[in-house]
């Protein structure tokens, strides 16, 4: 493997493998929440936080992570209090976030266009020594929160109604997930870039479940889905010099594919497994009584 | 004489700016079965919605267990089963983990042990799901949906179970597993709130109906009797177009 020898393609397979466990991590619980199109929203009020960074000199990635932290909490509060234009809200946040960046970056000094579409498809072969120190961190927040709270936000994101209830405190945990949504967002953003960031959270999640029964099954699969494909696009990128965000991206919905393809079969085998377990003498198929005429013929 | 397991005092309460209940009296003492009856929109899920803090309360007063609403913390003694046609949410879960959410309230941390996971396959022994507990909920029936999310409520042992037409769309012989279960629970000095468009197989256990229409109390005594369909209450005439704010229909149940 000579692509180790070299530190940026080390680093961003370090980069790549923990957006690979984050952002299906984060996705699942949004896709459980029936909010699979968060994370696209998250990625483009990030624009104006990446413009923020150029034209006030400050670090892209932590400015990114402020504004989009910012406008998750917003969206999270747009959805508690307005519930009946939410959806116009969102909107504004989404369209207002994006040209903000184009025109922050625009009255910066030292940008243009072309910072932005690093952020806006990513690009790997320049993550810097300090970005992966960010990404680390910021990952380590992530899985901490997914993990470690898993079952709290599990009940929460399946029936909030039910978990207020339980005692949860379904208000703050809303806003953890809103949070940790938008420091994914952040972390991916150098790898898949902002606007491809929300089919790494959402497509491995949709993927396992088409094997799964489970939740925690579906995480798992989730998880390794994502870090397969972060790995095998960030290497195929390296050999091939096509663009890493997009070969991830493709490569993930090859995947779900591939998953799906397999579902069929799968299906077919627990249902003669199923079929087996019944007790004998009770038939898995329909059978049409005796005395009755099979075409449904009926005698006048 | 203990306090009332819950008592709301003139509650009031608006869904966007429509008044939904209209001060409301309700007390249920401990051990009772006390079902909510009423047409579609007179106010029985708003009610019962105001008690678990969902739907903001206008004016009034909610007690539980003695403690007012906003100061009440333990929800360990509370069984809660929300209105639901499906249990399952955006992402495959077994029947185990949805019930197991309902102990959470009894878990510190969020860590489930051996006692709580006993309790969820008790739970899930006294709804008849224990042999369904490793499948995923998508691949079960309406009336086995109903199951789990009564399972999930009962999971954290609670003194007072609220439930919300739990009956809707279940088939009759589900209806008659879900009546057993509640048996069990009362006869154990479980106290029931619960939301019924008919009361059907749960008829003979139940003390009290109080009966809404339009947001009032019409009604606060022993279940009707079912003669027929019209002898229902929530099938007394209902009148969409009436104007707003116009005097309700008064039933033969107050005069």
């Amino acid at each position: 493997m000579d692509l180790l020898n070299y530190a940026f393609m080390q680093r961003a397979l370090l980069a790549a493998v923990l957006v690979g466990i984050t952002a299906p991590a984060v996705g699942i619980y949004l896709v459980q929440r029936r909010q699979a199109l968060m994370g696209d929203g998250i990625g483009h009020v990030a624009m104006t936080g990446v413009g923020l960074g150029f034209l006030l000199n400050a670090s892209p990635v932590w400015m990114a992570t402020l504004v989009s932290v910012l406008g998750a909490v917003l969206m999270e509060l747009i959805r508690w209090y307005g519930r009946t234009r939410g959806d116009i809200a969102l909107a504004m946040l989404f369209y207002g976030g994006m040209a903000g960046g184009v025109m922050f970056i625009n009255l910066a000094p030292t940008g243009s266009n072309a910072n932005l579409t690093s952020y806006l498809f990513g690009s790997l072969s320049t993550v810097s020594e300090s970005d992966v120190t960010a990404i680390c961190l910021l990952a380590a927040f992530v899985v901490l929160v997914t993990l470690g709270l898993r079952r709290q936000l599990f009940a929460v994101s399946q029936d909030e109604e039910f978990a207020r209830v339980t005692g949860l405190p379904v208000r703050a945990l809303n806003l953890l997930t809103a949070i940790t949504a938008a420091v994914t967002v952040t972390v991916a953003m150098r790898v898949v870039g902002l606007l491809l960031v929300s089919a790494l959270m959402v497509v491995p999640v949709a993927a396992a479940q088409q094997l799964t029964r489970s939740f925690v099954a579906t995480f798992a699969v989730a998880v390794a889905i994502g870090v397969t494909v972060t790995i095998g696009g960030t290497v195929t990128s390296y050999y091939q010099d096509v663009p890493p965000g997009a070969t991830i991206v493709l490569l993930t919905i090859a995947a779900f594919l591939a998953m799906t393809a397999l579902a069929a079969p799968l299906a077919r085998r627990r249902a003669r497994a199923l079929a087996a377990a019944q007790p004998a003498g009770d038939p898995a198929e329909c059978m049409i009584p005796a005395g009755r005429e099979p075409d449904g013929k009926v005698g006048v | 004489m203990s306090e009332p397991v819950i008592s709301l005092r003139g509650v009031r309460a608006e869904l966007g700016s429509r008044p939904v209940l209209r001060g409301i009296d309700l007390t249920v003492d401990r051990g009772e079965v006390v079902a909510l009856l009423g047409a579609n929109g007179s106010g029985k899920s708003t009610a019962i919605r105001t008690i678990i803090g969902q739907v903001p309360v206008g004016a009034g007063e909610i007690k539980l267990f003695g403690a007012p609403r906003h100061g009440f913390r333990d929800w360990a003694r509370v069984g809660y089963v929300p209105q639901r046609t499906t249990a399952a949410g955006g992402v495959p879960a077994t029947v185990t983990e949805i019930v197991s959410s309902g102990r959470l309230s009894r878990a510190r941390f969020g860590v489930l042990r051996k006692a709580d996971h006993a309790a969820v396959r008790r739970a899930l022994e006294l709804v008849g799901m224990a042999d369904r507990a490793k499948d995923s909920v998508n691949a079960l029936s309406g009336g086995q949906h109903q199951r789990v999310l009564i399972a999930r409520a009962l999971a954290a042992e609670p003194e007072l179970l609220i439930m919300d037409e739990p009956m809707a769309g279940v088939d009759l012989a589900s209806q008659e597993i879900l009546a057993q279960t509640l048996r069990d629970q009362v006869a154990s000095g479980t106290t029931v709130l619960l939301v019924l468009h008919e009361l059907g197989p749960l008829e003979p256990l139940i003390d009290r109906a109080v009966v809404l229409r339009d947001g009032c109390v019409t009604h606060d005594g022993p279940p009707p009797q079912a003669l027929g369909q019209h002898a229902l209450p929530g099938h007394d005439h209902v009148h969409p177009h009436a104007p707003a704010g116009a005097e309700p229909i008064r039933t033969g149940l107050l005069s």
